[in-house]
């Protein structure tokens, strides 16, 4: 079963940039979470932030009763042991070929013999379909393929808690669903508590139980997916359906006068809310909430053509 | 305004404060346990294979040019039977660890600047930290403990390719006697000499190795900050040996009183 991660009040700034202030949320123990935002906005910083590779200017991220942020190195490197990280370029050992890497953490951490090890490597490698590479060094493998080898070894050590840094930055529209369902069954078989950064819309729609919305050096919106998809907030609305129109403009903010400009632009309709992406075995996740469930307890009316099978929006479809 | 100033003036002081944090931090880590035996013989035996060459070449006109110098100065004093000695003694107490440090750092230091540096760029080290591994005590400490070895090995190396082309170029082109040249050996040089050069060639290869770490592991901004931290690690590490170098000579002229013939 998954852990919960507590953020709270978290402020980061390098030097005199703010990168983002005032960070509270919680990530529920088991669920699947993705932070998105514009580029530049801080998703891996605040990535970072909570694994304590980098040090808030205040607030706290709290893991199982530790504070990340103040807690001394030793029990840093403790709690650690819980996380799986997918860097974006899967930051796999240049010296090691892949088995070494993905057997790096049980030989330091674990007293298993090396029969045992190989095991677990060949039966992590064959989850993300790397079976017969296990000889090839990281830079002999295409991109797609260094990421899959890092989602192995970020599992090696059964984690409670993983976290993807931009898992589908690089790879083509096939791989990207390929590597959604993977998660979600993934999901779906540890339990564990995910946390995808991203900024691919696609992923964002379907693949979550909840989304959080980084922007303007503040954290815009986090709830469970059906209420962001069904936001009528300007710069939630305008992310999630990749619109011009909207705050959002090509390097930061717009000004007062294109927002005027736009002011009778007539906003497009909400594009209907697509199905979450299920297991491929079928059995639903512990954390899968029933489609529509969150719009019908709160009163929400879904955009029409929500939740139906054939949409077009649908991933791995 | 002022604080502006300040802070002009203070971040060298907080670059050097940092520096020697991580020395701390390196230092600190040598006695956690377990030690990373195969780390460190791999990257003993990996800057020795990048600097042997290298120094033996840098030796021999090392030892050539005191001779040569040193020779004819003493000539004209009519000292000819010192050539010997005072050839050990400026190869053994000042060449061979200048040559050594300059290797090491050039050579040795640079290829752990680069090889840490393009680990943290790739998110290697990320990753390592991530998986609970310290790679100061991973990677840092093998190669500082590796580095000061093959520093002390170099030295005597130096020592002795430097002494034998002094004796090639006395003996053979300034016309000096073999005998002599050998016999003085012991007039002037005395075993404290040999002491401090492998002394001085053991802070040498550590302060090497500890910057090259340093400035591998902050390295940042994509492969030309990797190119910027070998380059700053090279020039730091040896304006430091140099400094380093005339401080351990000062207090060693002044502890040990030199032999009087």
């Amino acid at each position: 079963m998954g852990v919960e991660i507590k953020v709270e009040h978290l402020t980061k700034s390098f030097g005199k940039q703010l990168i983002w202030g005032d960070v509270t949320l919680t990530i529920p123990a088991g669920e699947i979470c993705v932070m998105l935002g514009p580029s530049g906005t801080g998703k891996s910083v605040f990535l970072k932030t909570l694994i304590g590779l980098l040090k808030p200017d205040r607030g706290s991220v709290i893991i199982e009763g530790t504070d990340i942020a103040s807690c001394p190195e030793r029990e840093l490197y403790e709690i650690r042991k819980l996380f799986g990280v997918l860097f974006q370029d899967g930051a796999m050992f240049g010296s090691m070929n892949l088995y070494d890497n993905i057997a790096f953490p049980l030989r330091e951490h674990t007293k298993k013999s090396e029969s045992e090890v190989r095991d677990v490597v060949m039966e992590k490698l064959d989850l993300v379909g790397l079976l017969g590479t296990e000889d090839k060094l990281p830079g002999e493998i295409s991109g797609g393929m260094r990421k899959r080898a890092g989602l192995a070894r970020a599992l090696v050590l059964d984690p409670e808690i993983v976290l993807f840094d931009e898992p589908d930055s690089g790879l083509d529209p096939v791989r990207t669903s390929f590597l959604n369902q993977l998660i979600v069954d993934l999901n779906a078989q540890i339990d564990a508590t995910f946390l995808i950064v991203t900024h691919d819309i696609n992923t964002a729609r379907t693949v979550p139980d909840n989304i959080g919305l980084l922007y303007h050096k503040h954290l815009a919106m986090f709830g469970p997916r059906e209420m962001l998809l069904s936001s009528e907030e300007p710069v939630v609305r305008q992310f999630l359906n990749a619109q011009k129109v909207g705050p959002i403009g090509m390097s930061e903010e717009k000004d007062a006068d294109e927002l005027a400009a736009e002011s009778d632009q007539e906003l497009p309709a909400l594009p209907p809310i697509p199905m979450q992406l299920e297991p491929s075995n079928g059995i639903p996740r512990r954390s899968q909430r029933e489609p529509g469930a969150w719009c019908r307890d709160n009163g929400v009316t879904p955009p029409p053509g929500s939740f139906d099978d054939n949409m077009s929006m649908t991933t791995g479809a | 305004m002022s604080s502006l100033t300040s802070a002009r003036f203070l971040k060298p002081v907080g670059a050097a404060g940092t520096l020697f944090a991580f020395a701390l931090d390196v230092g600190r880590a040598l006695f956690r346990r377990p030690f990373q035996t195969r780390e460190f013989i791999q990257q003993a035996w990996f800057v020795a294979s990048v600097t042997i060459v290298p120094t033996a070449l840098v030796a021999i006109p090392f030892g050539a040019v005191i001779a040569l110098q040193v020779g004819g100065l003493i000539r004209q004093f009519g000292a000819q039977s010192f050539t010997g000695s005072a050839s050990v003694l400026a190869v053994v107490q000042q060449a061979a660890p200048i040559a050594t440090a300059l290797l090491i750092a050039g050579a040795g230091g640079s290829a752990i600047a680069a090889d840490l540096g393009a680990r943290k760029i790739r998110e290697e080290l990320d990753a390592m930290m991530v998986l609970g591994i310290d790679p100061i005590q991973r990677l840092v400490v093998p190669r500082v403990l590796g580095c000061m070895l093959v520093a002390v090995f170099l030295n005597g190396m130096v020592s002795v390719v430097g002494v034998a082309g002094g004796y090639v170029f006395n003996v053979g082109l300034q016309g000096g006697t073999p005998g002599a040249y050998i016999a003085s050996f012991t007039a002037l040089a005395q075993l404290p000499d040999l002491w401090v050069g492998l002394v001085k060639a053991l802070i040498f290869g550590l302060i090497a190795a500890i910057v090259a770490a340093y400035k591998g592991i902050n390295a940042g901004g994509g492969p030309k900050g990797v190119g910027d931290a070998v380059n700053e690690s090279v020039v730091i590490t040896f304006v430091l040996l140099f400094i380093v170098n005339f401080i351990i000579s000062a207090i060693y002229l002044q502890v040990i009183p030199p032999k009087t013939g």
